[in-house]
């Protein structure tokens, strides 16, 4: 059976088809894979063994009919900030309590019908805030991977967590999950997986738990470049329901695979080199850049000078948008509710109760930079800012490059319950210094593994790409992918 | 700029989260290291930039102004913690 699950999602397809293996067996092998791991990892805040076995029925009569679907009987975890019909959807908050939907978000409505298998809901941090999947209300994800000879428990970074350590420790074949800061390529870099978040438009944000509206986008975390590319394909669509996502055609990613990278133009941003950051950053960023140029692009030196700047822009809008999205948890339309005397007392209480430590900071600053006073000073200057950041890309992109190279991440995985880190929120913000100007600008990114470092934790590099183009980005990945090979950790657990 | 404890308390009242007094000191820590964070987006020149509205270079997209969804009360309340006949229940606001 373990060899079931450590099937990609591609050779998986396959041998659905040629019918060597069926749905069901291929979901019963994650399901118990997961009974049995669960304990440890905590990826899943909830399991839906039924649920999945009648999916796989489903998917088993379609494909004996000749019926399949893209995905048919491909077995998926799903982050819990999709709604998903009838099924616990708590973004991992105590506020939500009990939620179940009576809606099915779109990604997740486009993988149904494409035949996908839903084996549970994957545990994050509180309403995604957060890098390191230790903000949830159902406690920590351990990630799978170690660092060689110790057995310290280490965070698979956030806020997808669930889903980065579900791949990485073959809970699922691929996993849904969201970046409104570097949610997605984060915990994809942390955990030795392939993550791409999609041009701001690409999914339908429709029946997602709203963080930051101008910023959240969904994606998905995959073993590899080609089953990212393929759940790229189902999850994305144009959505009556969703005003932002865009009328494009959704290209057939997994044809980008394999083709030459001659003539393209690769930029190398200078001001992604922070203090601090370990050599091997560099030397595995140099690696990245050599594999590039072998490949037959052109590596050009480019400048992105507001970089600096996108972070902190990110903790004002985020936050902003953050309060004003968490404002409906009211304890009166859903979920948790504490009396109070009177109806602003019951606001207060439930609130307090409700949120955890990092979601209340964060709607607090949100609240007060959009307040009276304060507003132009920050919320309008950030926004700003954020043109700026936007124009250095476009000005990049506008000079002939296709592609921006960069670091995913300033460090590996890191321990769970650091001290240091938990003693000062900014330094943990500090994780998405490298992914944050993507959401800021809109564009595509991907991370995708390319070594380990000293202590044998994974270590990703992160593409950047031009609005819509993510085909690109599949393309150039999987050049990188080829010449690092793929990387799993030592089973444990 | 910094925050005060009256500062913190006055934004906890708006933000609708009861903070205990112990909370309200250690939260006024915390929001400044992230003001003070911020603070370097002072150093840059903005002047004539306009300030981003939209990261995709689209029109927002209309639909036609009809009825498309509805009469699905009893599906809006159902996750309800209090409800009465389709009601959500609250404290009484009005004397």
């Amino acid at each position: 059976m373990t060899d079931l699950i450590r099937l990609t999602i591609a050779e998986a397809r396959e041998k659905l088809l040629a019918k060597e293996i069926k749905a069901t067996e291929l979901t019963e092998a994650y399901v118990s894979a997961i009974e049995a791991a669960n304990d440890k990892i905590n990826a899943y805040v909830k399991v839906t063994p039924e649920k999945a076995l009648q999916m796989a029925e489903v998917s088993d009569a379609r494909i004996a009919s000749g019926k399949a679907g893209a995905l048919e009987g491909i077995p998926l975890g799903i982050k819990d900030l999709f709604g998903t019909e009838g099924i616990h959807t708590q973004a991992c908050s105590h506020i939500l309590d009990g939620f179940k939907p009576h809606y099915e978000s779109t990604v997740t409505q486009n993988l149904w019908n494409d035949g996908a298998v839903m084996l549970g809901k994957l545990n994050m941090d509180e309403f995604a805030m957060g890098s390191s999947n230790e903000t949830s209300y159902y406690g920590p994800v351990i990630n799978p991977w170690r660092a060689k000879g110790s057995n310290q428990q280490l965070v698979p970074g956030g806020s997808s967590g669930g889903s980065a350590a579900a791949v990485a420790a073959f809970l699922c074949a691929g996993a849904t999950a969201t970046d409104t800061g570097g949610s997605i390529r984060q915990p994809a870099a942390f955990t030795g997986t392939v993550g791409i978040k999609p041009t701001y438009g690409r999914c339908s944000r429709w029946g997602v738990v709203a963080f930051a509206s101008s910023l959240d986008q969904a994606g998905p975390i995959a073993r590899d470049v080609r089953d990212a590319a393929i759940l790229l394909k189902s999850m994305a669509s144009v959505d009556a329901k969703d005003t932002t996502s865009v009328d494009l055609p959704v290209p057939d990613y997994e044809a980008s695979l394999g083709q030459s990278l001659k003539g393209m133009k690769i930029g190398i941003p200078n001001e992604y080199r922070v203090d601090g950051m370990p050599e091997e950053i560099e030397t595995l960023w140099q690696q990245g850049i050599a594999w590039l140029k072998d490949a037959g692009a052109e590596i050009v030196d480019i400048s992105l000078p507001h970089t600096k700047y996108a972070l902190p822009a990110y903790y004002i809008v985020a936050p902003a948008e953050a309060s004003s999205n968490l404002a409906r948890y009211d304890g009166v339309r859903y979920g948790l509710r504490l009396d109070g005397k009177d109806i602003v007392d019951l606001y207060e209480k439930t609130r307090a109760a409700g949120f955890g430590k990092e979601v209340k900071r964060r709607i607090m600053i949100g609240t007060y930079v959009l307040s009276a006073g304060y507003y132009d000073a920050y919320y309008l200057r950030a926004q700003k800012v954020r043109t700026l950041i936007k124009r250095d890309f476009e000005l990049a992109f506008h000079a002939g490059v296709d592609a921006i190279l960069t670091p995913a991440t300033p460090s590996s995985a890191f321990g769970v319950a650091d001290e240091d880190l938990a003693s000062d929120p900014v330094k943990m913000y500090l994780n998405d210094i490298f992914t944050v100007t993507v959401n800021m600008a809109g564009l595509p990114g991907i991370a995708v593994p390319a070594g380990l470092d000293h202590k044998g934790l994974p270590l990703g590099l992160q593409l950047i790409g031009k609005p819509f183009e993510e085909e690109t980005l599949f393309r150039t990945a999987h050049v990188i992918e080829q010449a690092a090979g793929r990387f799993s950790p030592d089973k444990w657990w | 700029m910094s925050v005060d404890l009256a500062t913190v308390k006055r934004v906890a009242r708006l933000a609708r989260i009861a903070v205990s007094e112990e909370e309200a000191d250690r939260i006024v820590g915390e929001l400044n290291g992230i003001l003070g964070f911020v603070e370097q987006l002072s150093e840059v020149d903005v002047d004539g930039v306009e300030a981003m509205t939209s990261v995709t270079p689209m029109a927002m997209k209309k639909r036609i102004d009809a009825v498309t969804d509805g009469n699905k009360a009893a599906d809006i309340v159902a996750n309800a913690p209090v409800t009465d006949q389709n009601f959500f229940l609250v404290p009484k606001v009005v004397e």
